[in-house]
């Protein structure tokens, strides 16, 4: 046993290297993430919104273009792509819906009360699972779904400002008329 | 023709880190001197040559030479100076150019400055530093050559990532690769040492050094790196843990639990497997962030462009690296069983703890950043975020740091935990204190954060403690403890500013809980009212830059009705990218940062303007300066210059003033 003790810092290394190995022979990029989801119907959900005693049902929206961004107080990024948001719905006049994912109800509004609140109606998932039937990979991630019900547009990561003006708005727009 | 000569003289460099590695290896087991005195010469000539070979990149980069790609791509000649020639090191390319003079930098030191070295060790460290010389040197002229030319030259160049152009950025990375490859010395001592199958007091006073060294830097360019995040990024956070911002992390875990445990193998001839081990992760875990950052495996904002071909390589390099030095250690460690016993409580016991703790949360951080890595191969895509670390590198170094203040009054073999304690009373009470009052001001809210700034006043109070016992203060005439305290070595002085160091971050990061924040639209004449502070805006007017047009708001602070200082938050449009930079405005104070960042916005909808308020926020940076500066005090102690001429046979070094370290 004391001889073989020596040989784990090495058995632990070739498992990793294996696996750097495998990972970037597998030919993925990382940044690339198609949603499984696109001009799919969006995964149904029914959540406890921030409102005391409301809720936010994905039933609700149907027959609307919606942005539906996911956001968590904890996450950085979220507050680059805030102003933003506050744009699309303040300026632009988009129906936003916001998501609080693995986030506690109080720093969410903690969070919303600070930044301002771009949300029409925010809803709670507490435990990820809504995040988990989006096929979320991280937050702030942001979704448009059109009047049907289907996802037309998945944004991981911060929205950029040249992305709202490029193809978020004529996307919302194109959608808006049909 | 510069260009083509730097071209050469990398070739020529890796020709000479060959026959470093090679040459001085075989005379040093044959006992050939003039063959080991070969790794010398080769050392310095190969440090000359890429010396050259950056000259010529920095001279295409002054010149705006765009008829080389990397410069092209890069650079743009309406740039001032100084992104100019940081901008060298701004790309994949130049950055391992810089990366690879570094490092046979640290070869050549290692050659001129090891002449109290046994020749046998000397020749093996620089050989084992020639290997990894010529594979990076490799890897370099194989699949990122910074000389490649475009014929014709265009009229001009793409210009540098505008959020790069910053003089925070310009020193960060020659900070940041120093501790990196700083690293790689300890890693050759430690294959050297495994090739001779001796590791005594004398070797870890050898490696001592070095490893001090490569701490330091590395501490002083992952502060410079948080430091830049701060005042560019205009969201006010400092560290996000972010994959590239963790490969710098490990390191530096995995380092300073080497220039603690490297203390207990030169005094008390223990712990040497573990050091070697430790000495062989060091290095390891900065290649693996090197991989990590470089080959696109991970997504992070501050990756570089990916190419599948180099990713391979690095890969092969690491196997090489890591997994050579593994098998070796794998096959001689059983032979290097330790002399020296000691109880639990004891100097080395907590030394011991400190090891484990640190070991431990160098696993947290990379199970973390590795995480969506392993995920992503059963087809999910995650990423694990702050929380995760809050509840596991938290509760990991609150140990860690509690110990921090005990450690050092333990004695060497037995300490006595109730002596210990006893002497730290003062600074007990001082923490107690400290919390009753943060509570009682802040009204039982954030409770973690109080017992943080406690946590820093226990440290802070232990290392005056310690240094207190040591002088005998008040205990003898004060003019006895002043020659007392004249008379520490350097070393001493050094531990303890590196621990008061920590105990000044430990602060400055507890007193984030305590920060305001104001988010708001202004029209000129406005105002945002936060911690005592009335801000008002005047005006926003455009300004014209060298190389960009900014809007700039012009802010006026008042306290009290009275005008205090004029802030100037600006939003930057380069012309060359079609991007936008935040440039934040930013009244630093030891007590608190005010912090203005301008956001989007015209003179009818008004101008969003972020306003923060963060106690002591500057402590965080201040103390990482105090961390590294310890390390720089340390390393002036005269015990590294003397004393290590002969080598003895294993053994105790019990002989030693016990009144250093």
């Amino acid at each position: 046993m004391r001889r073989l003790l020596p040989l784990v810092p090495l058995a632990l290394f070739l498992g990793l290297a294996g696996w750097f190995a495998a990972a970037l022979l597998s030919g993925r990029d990382p940044r690339e993430l198609p949603s499984a989801l696109i001009d799919k119907p969006a995964p149904e959900f029914d959540l406890p919104s921030l409102a005391e005693g409301r809720r936010l049902s994905s039933e609700a929206l149907r027959g609307q273009v919606v942005v539906v961004n996911f956001f968590a107080s904890w996450c950085a990024p979220c507050r680059v792509e805030h102003p933003l948001l506050l744009r699309l719905a303040r300026q632009e006049k988009v129906r936003v819906i916001g998501i609080a994912y693995k986030d506690r109800p109080e720093d969410s509004r903690r969070f919303l009360a600070e930044l301002g609140d771009p949300y029409l109606a925010t809803g709670i998932d507490r435990d990820g699972r809504t995040g988990i039937d989006f096929g979320l990979y991280g937050v702030p991630e942001t979704y448009v779904i059109d009047k049907a019900g289907h996802i037309r547009r998945r944004i991981v990561g911060p929205v950029t400002p040249a992305m709202l003006d490029r193809e978020l708005l004529p996307l919302l727009r194109a959608l808006e008329r049909s | 023709m510069f260009i083509e000569l730097g071209h050469f003289a990398l070739a020529l460099a890796l020709f000479l880190a060959l026959i470093q590695s090679v040459v001085p290896l075989v005379g040093a087991a044959r006992r050939l001197s003039g063959w080991m005195s070969v790794g010398r010469t080769a050392a310095i000539g190969q440090f000359a040559m890429v010396a050259v070979s950056f000259a010529a990149l920095t001279h295409a980069y002054v010149t705006s030479d765009f008829s080389v790609s990397n410069v092209l791509e890069n650079s743009h000649s309406a740039k001032p100076m100084l992104y100019k020639i940081s901008g060298v090191w701004g790309n994949h390319e130049g950055s391992m150019l810089l990366w690879i003079l570094i490092l046979s930098l640290c070869g050549a030191a290692v050659a001129v400055f090891g002449d109290n070295l046994p020749r046998e060790l000397r020749a093996r460290v620089l050989a084992v530093q020639g290997m990894v010389a010529a594979g990076f040197l490799l890897f370099i002229l194989a699949t990122s050559n910074p000389f490649t030319r475009v014929i014709p030259a265009p009229a001009d160049g793409h210009g540098l990532n505008p959020v790069l152009q910053d003089p925070g950025l310009a020193f960060h990375p020659p900070f940041l690769y120093l501790g990196y490859v700083g690293s790689s010395v300890a890693f050759a001592f430690a294959v050297a040492a495994l090739i001779e199958g001796r590791v005594d007091a004398a070797w870890a006073r050898w490696v001592r050094p070095w490893a001090l060294v490569s701490w330091c830097a590395l501490t002083v360019g992952i502060a410079l790196g948080s430091w830049w995040a701060y005042y560019t990024l205009g969201w006010g956070g400092w560290w996000f843990w972010d994959p590239v911002e963790n490969a710098s992390l490990l390191p530096w875990l995995s380092g300073t639990a080497l220039i603690h445990s490297a203390i207990v193998v030169e005094r008390r001839d223990t712990m040497k497997s573990w050091t070697i081990l430790l000495a062989l992760l060091t290095f390891g875990l900065a290649l693996v962030g090197t991989f990590l950052v470089r080959s696109g495996v991970l997504s992070s904002v501050h990756a570089f462009a990916v190419d599948p071909a180099r990713g391979v390589f690095i890969l092969g390099l690491l196997v090489l690296a890591i997994g050579g030095s593994l098998t070796l250690y794998a096959l001689r460690a059983p032979a290097m069983q330790g002399g020296g016993l000691f109880a639990p409580i004891s100097r080395e016991g907590a030394l011991v703890l400190n090891n484990l703790l640190l070991a431990t949360a160098t696993g947290t951080v990379l199970l973390g950043t590795l995480y969506p890595l392993f995920m992503d191969a059963f087809g999910l895509k995650i990423s694990v975020g702050p929380p995760f670390y809050n509840r596991t590198f938290l509760p990991l170094m609150t140990p860690l740091l509690i110990a921090m203040a005990i450690g050092p009054l333990l004695a060497w073999k037995r300490g006595d935990m109730v002596a210990a304690l006893q002497r730290l009373w003062v600074a007990f009470g001082l923490a107690v204190l400290v919390v009753l009052v943060g509570l009682w001001l802040s009204g039982f809210r954030a409770v973690l954060a109080i017992l943080g700034l406690g946590l820093a006043a226990w440290i802070a109070a232990g290392v005056l403690a310690e240094w207190g016992e040591r002088v005998r203060l008040f205990r003898v005439p004060l003019r006895d403890s002043w020659r007392r305290a004249a008379g520490l070595p350097r070393a001493a002085y050094g531990m303890s500013l590196a621990h008061f160091g920590i105990g000044v971050m430990v602060a400055g990061i507890s007193a984030s809980a305590f920060e305001q924040e104001r988010i708001e639209a202004l029209r000129a004449g406005d105002r945002i009212e936060i911690a005592g502070y009335t801000l008002i805006l005047r005006e926003v007017r455009r300004v014209p830059g060298p190389n960009y047009i900014a809007d700039e708001a012009v802010v006026e602070v008042l306290r009290g009705g009275a005008v205090i200082d004029t802030m100037r938050p600006q939003r930057r449009l380069f012309t060359v990218q079609r991007q936008t930079t935040a440039v934040t405005a930013i009244r630093t104070g030891l007590s608190a940062d005010l912090y203005l960042a301008l956001g989007e916005g015209d003179a009818e909808a008004g101008w969003v303007i972020r306003a923060w308020h963060k106690p002591i926020v500057s402590w965080i940076w201040l103390g990482a300066l105090v961390m590294a500066l310890g390390g720089v005090v340390s390393l002036t102690d005269r015990r590294w210059r003397v004393g290590v001429a002969a080598r003895k046979p294993a053994g105790p070094a019990g002989a030693q003033p016990a009144a250093a370290e």
